[in-house]
């Protein structure tokens, strides 16, 4: 298999905080990566690196065979190809749930208005929000808004899926639908790269398992190997916490 | 009553001369409002010379009275330069960089009251940084300035009474030429006023109109 997202010693300070140190990963096609840690330990700083939303001090991220380092490559371009779910929705409050689904591909002119409406339908009820589709955000639950941005973000075809704890903001009886329709997007074999605190999620989906902590990728390993036959103390440490 | 008499006979000039404090006022914000985008955007830059010419221009306008602006561009410039400014000309280029600077202020409040994943999400599907300003940043700034955009705009009418100085036929001016003749300085006055009055209360209750209209289903 391919990699889809080669990491290549990233480098990442705030000011004088470093909050990513020489962090290097493979990521491969179909790959369904998840990324636990502590609070500050850069795992968040380090998904955001993925899509350039942070610029980064030094180091390499190919994704999908382009240079996000180099200067030369369309950052814009390559954006469009990899979806991105916030914790906190991000959804535009001012455009109702279709209208959200619809934005970027009208306005980065990849379909036509009809195009982007039927994929919009489409979208909307692989979520299980077509009801909901001319509704504006202010009147939909946490979990209804989640899985709109998660249909919004699908609607540029990405091959790569980001998502930054994506279940943390939700109130708790509203997680399972979120991720629900993420195991779907598993199972249509889309690549993913997942920030959260579901270790439940983890060990079902999971591929792989990254653990990181100070800033560094500690230890990794299948979910197995990480949840279960952890070698790291500061894994033992975290897990003895968090399950 | 005098009052009412007056308020009849000078209907015809005060309408006239509400007409031109109107369309400098409009003429004006609409200026203003773009000056302030494309200011507020030399601040919001990366470039340190843009952000300090933006520093320089708010802080000219700021710092200085509206009437010393005024006499300083009709008299002082076109004494320099040689040349008679068309006064309409004149009132809505002074008008706009007055208002430009608040509009300024006014506007990177708005903007830097949206919420940063806004931009974030708008970036994240591959926008540019252009279209996540006009598609989803400018749009709900707008909304959060509105309120504070009315009151500029009415400030700016009021101000244009200003222009009197200068000799311009608006509210004023029209008040202050027909009180030289009849003596009638309280009610000619009291009617300016309530002319005033009327205009921003009619304002007043269309941006209470507008802002419920752009309240997305709350």
């Amino acid at each position: 298999m391919a990699s889809k997202i080669i990491v290549k010693n990233l480098n990442k300070s705030f000011g004088k905080l470093e909050v990513l140190k020489d962090v290097s990963t493979d990521i491969e096609e179909g790959e369904v990566v998840v990324v636990i840690g502590p609070s500050g330990s850069g795992k968040s700083t380090f998904l955001r690196c993925l899509n350039c939303l942070e610029e980064i001090n030094g180091g390499t991220i190919i994704v999908d065979g382009f240079n996000l380092t180099d200067p030369k490559t369309n950052l814009n371009k390559v954006r469009r190809n990899i979806g991105m779910v916030f914790q906190h929705f991000n959804l535009f409050p001012h455009k109702t749930a279709k209208e959200n689904v619809m934005l970027a591909p009208l306005t980065l002119k990849t379909m036509t208005k009809e195009e982007a409406s039927k994929k919009a339908d489409a979208l909307l009820k692989q979520v299980g929000l077509s009801d909901k589709a001319n509704i504006y955000p202010a009147q939909l639950s946490g979990g209804q808004k989640q899985r709109v941005a998660i249909a919004r973000s699908l609607a540029m075809n990405p091959d790569v899926m980001l998502f930054d704890e994506p279940t943390s903001a939700l109130d708790p009886e509203m997680v399972g639908e979120v991720l629900n329709v993420m195991k779907d997007l598993v199972k249509m074999g889309m690549t993913m790269v997942v920030v959260t605190h579901e270790m439940g999620f983890a060990r079902e989906v999971g591929d792989r398992i990254l653990f990181m902590d100070g800033g560094y990728i500690v230890e990794e390993g299948t979910p197995d190997q990480i949840i279960n036959h952890p070698r790291e103390p500061r894994t033992i440490d975290f897990l003895s916490k968090v399950l | 009553m005098k009052f009412f008499d007056l308020l009849v006979q000078h209907f015809p000039t005060f309408i006239s001369s509400m007409l031109i404090t109107i369309e400098i006022t409009a003429m004006a914000l609409v200026i203003a409002t773009i000056l302030g985008i494309v200011f507020c955007l030399f601040k919001l830059s990366k470039y340190k010379v843009l952000q300090y010419i933006t520093d320089v221009y708010i802080g000219i306008i700021r710092g200085t009275p509206l009437i010393v602006q005024i006499l300083f561009i009709f008299l002082g410039i076109s004494s320099v330069f040689h040349f008679k400014w068309d006064l309409m000309v004149a009132s809505v280029l002074i008008m706009s960089l007055n208002a430009g600077a608040y509009m300024t202020e006014l506007i990177r409040g708005g903007i830097e009251a949206v919420d940063k994943g806004q931009a974030e999400a708008a970036r994240s599907l591959g926008l540019s940084y252009g279209q996540a300003m006009r598609k989803i940043v400018l749009p709900q700034a707008f909304r959060t300035m509105l309120p504070s955009i009315i009151n500029q705009f009415i400030v700016t009418l009021k101000d244009t009474s200003l222009l009197s100085i200068i000799g311009v036929r608006e509210l004023v001016q029209n008040t202050k030429i027909i009180t030289a003749n009849n003596m009638e300085a309280f009610n000619m006055y009291a009617i300016v006023g309530l002319y005033y009055w009327v205009i921003v209360t009619i304002l007043s209750a269309l941006a209470k109109m507008i802002e419920r209209r752009t309240s997305y289903g709350k």
